[in-house]
């Protein structure tokens, strides 16, 4: 996966609350068996109509908006544990999601796949979204080393949080796995010296 | 220092806990199906892994799966696929599968109690966020993403920052015709869909405890709903009644030491939790959704709320979205409202238990004829078994279609969907925006719900058919 370290762009706002990964991705859309090509139906029932016309007021529609941040309203990602759905954001372009509160599952799932979820206060989302509604094109600076996100033109600052095992991952391209499959020797161990365990029962 | 049940299951199963790192966590057992495994396997294929351990997979087809004809080839191209996929994946890492035609295939979430798999004490995972329903038992039960499936197949560990845990006390006796899937929809219309996030849910309480196994599994079912990571009740009596002699259940001595185990899991006295939310069970009248999220939930007999300066601009643009969503009036009534289909299923709703109450209701009676209603067992067994008590019989006088198991209309992956604009009653867990089919407009209710509302044709409290 690509590194990520700082990112600056402008944004595309969506100031809708809990927005559920079935908006993202609609499951008619899962069938089927790679990660590709998702990116063509992000946000599909909000993007185009039942006859498959672009619906103009929907905001990815508006080439006024552009850009690899995308700004979410509270609680983003929420109901099923798809990861289709960061699939469709990443396949789309996107590189960060700003929101002011993520669902569990959906950030572990954006963590996964390098789109770094940005968790901000609610009022600097506010300020955020006041920003790009007067100039569409402001930039923002996502600074994942230090973590902290920016507007310059407004002199909007605020840090973000990532866990420091995290921000490693993202910054030097590392996944989970690696580093599961490292303690393999301690897994044995734990699995040698455990009681209680009736979890096999039936099957060996 | 006292423990609560979240802990001790997580403590115990902690392999490793470096400084920085997350935890890596043991999982007992894994449940994989057609949708969130493909893109796992192919990880591994692509990193010349195998499975680290087949026998704690288990593995099933459900989301993707027509319910007319299952054993005849499957039309859709794109559906069938996905179903050979997780058969050969299955067949090349050795892992056992309760496909189409199996005698125990059915919903992943049914199956797993169902057939003793599910067990107090235990740390289980799917690539499915209903995943919760299994904390009924005990278990700490949550939903992942395809990553961490591919993680837990390579390494039979998942690496996971501890949650914080949450109490939620439900006191006192649930009223005639208060269901567990009322009880549920009550607490997260109260908490709303982020109130458990971060969160490891414990319910506690008389409540509670009265509930069978099938109640309890709806409750954690829908744990998911208010954002928690997950959702649990401590095993008792009741579970143990329940398990006892299922197919993957302990058996003879094994049965006892197991019991004497599982009960040193409840929380102990004193234990804290870092949030604790009570409820009263009188309190509690049938519920039924309005809006777009679970969480827009309101006693059926009461109204839809209105618009006030009260309110933040976001919750006031929320309900009017979700108001021209679902063709609804801000403050009116959604008894007597109209209703074109009745659908029973789901994770949340379709063992053999939500089909006996439903059927109470339902016999000797018809639906009404502007509903066409649909019937999909949670499983193959579920399905044998209503056969077996002749639920079917009562289903099929009422006028009901009745499929073969599977996720179906809970979700509009298969042919199963809500024609757009048509409106819903529905015993499922999920009211968003098109999640029975574009357009489709979902009411979230309980079996008893849904089988008055079949029969009256519109919005109907089932009290009226409960002496």
């Amino acid at each position: 996966m690509k590194k990520i370290n700082i990112i600056r762009s402008t944004a595309i706002p969506i100031p809708i609350e809990n927005i559920d990964t079935d908006q993202i991705t609609p499951a008619r859309f899962l069938k089927t068996t790679t990660k590709e090509g998702f990116g063509k139906i992000l946000f599909n029932d909000w993007r185009y109509d039942q006859h498959g016309n672009l619906k103009e007021d929907f905001v990815l529609n508006n080439p006024k908006y552009k850009g690899t941040i995308l700004v979410a309203g509270k609680n983003f990602g929420c109901g099923s544990s798809r990861e289709h759905a960061t699939w469709s954001l990443k396949d789309f372009g996107f590189q960060v999601v700003v929101s002011s509160f993520f669902a569990d599952i959906f950030k572990s799932n954006a963590l996964n796949n390098f789109l770094l979820p940005v968790t901000v206060s609610e009022l600097f989302l506010q300020d955020l979204f006041y920003a790009i509604e007067e100039k569409s094109d402001v930039k923002i600076e996502v600074d994942l080393p230090n973590q902290h996100i920016r507007v310059p033109s407004h002199k909007m600052m605020e840090e973000f949080e990532i866990s420091t095992y995290k921000k490693m991952c993202l910054m030097e391209g590392f996944d989970d796995i690696g580093y599961l499959l490292s303690m393999q020797k301690k897994t044995k161990k734990f699995e040698l010296k455990r009681t209680n365990d009736y979890s096999l029962i039936g099957r060996i | 220092m006292p423990k609560t049940l979240f802990e001790k299951i997580w403590d115990s199963h902690v392999v490793a806990q470096e400084e920085g790192f997350p935890t890596v966590l043991y999982i007992d057992a894994h449940f994989i199906h057609e949708v969130t495994s493909p893109q796992a396997f192919n990880g591994l294929k692509n990193r010349g892994i195998s499975v680290r351990s087949p026998s704690r997979v288990w593995a099933t087809a459900d989301h993707n799966v027509p319910t007319i004809n299952q054993l005849l080839p499957i039309k859709d191209l794109l559906s069938r696929k996905q179903i050979e996929t997780l058969e050969e994946n299955c067949k090349d890492f050795g892992i056992e599968l309760f496909g189409l035609g199996h005698p125990w295939q059915g919903i992943v979430h049914v199956i797993g109690p169902e057939l003793g798999v599910t067990k107090p004490g235990m740390t289980i995972v799917c690539g499915d966020s209903h995943t919760s329903t299994h904390g009924a038992f005990g278990a700490v039960a949550f939903g992942i993403g395809t990553s961490e499936v591919e993680q837990v197949l390579a390494s039979q560990t998942i690496l996971q920052t501890k949650p914080k845990t949450m109490k939620i006390d439900v006191n006192g006796v649930l009223q005639k015709g208060v269901t567990a899937k009322d009880v549920i929809l009550y607490i997260i219309s109260k908490l709303s869909t982020s109130g458990g996030t971060g969160h490891f849910v414990e319910f506690t309480g008389s409540a509670i405890r009265g509930l069978s196994m099938e109640g309890r599994m709806t409750i954690c079912n829908m744990s998911i709903e208010m954002g928690a990571r997950g959702g649990m009740i401590a095993p008792d009596e009741t579970t143990y009644k329940y398990m006892y002699g299922r197919t993957f259940s302990p058996k003879g001595s094994d049965w006892d030491k197991a019991v004497s185990f599982w009960k040193t899991l409840p929380s102990d006295k004193g234990a804290k939790f870092d949030r604790v939310e009570s409820f009263d069970a009188r309190d509690i009248e049938p519920m039924i959704t309005y809006g777009t999220n679970p969480g827009m939930g309101i006693n059926i007999n009461g109204q839809l709320p209105k618009i006030n300066n009260q309110m933040s601009k976001s919750s006031k643009d929320q309900l009017l979205k979700s108001l021209d969503y679902m063709g609804l009036e801000e403050g009116q009534k959604m008894i007597g409202q109209h209703v074109d289909y009745v659908f029973f299923g789901s994770c949340t709703n379709s063992r053999i238990e939500d089909f006996r109450e439903a059927a109470k209701i339902l016999k000797g009676r018809k639906k009404a004829k502007n509903i066409i209603a649909i019937l999909v067992p949670g499983s193959s067994q579920v399905a044998k078994q209503a056969k077996k008590e002749g639920l079917d019989k009562v289903f099929e006088e009422a006028g009901f279609e009745l499929r073969e198991s599977g996720c179906s209309s809970c979700l509009g992956f298969n042919d199963d969907k809500i024609p757009p604009g048509k409106y819903c009653v529905s015993t499922s867990n999920r009211n968003f925006e098109g999640r029975q089919g574009p357009g489709a407009k979902t009411m979230l209710v309980s079996p008893l719900t849904a089988a008055a509302t079949a029969i009256k044709g519109c919005v109907t409290d089932p009290r009226i058919f409960i002496k």
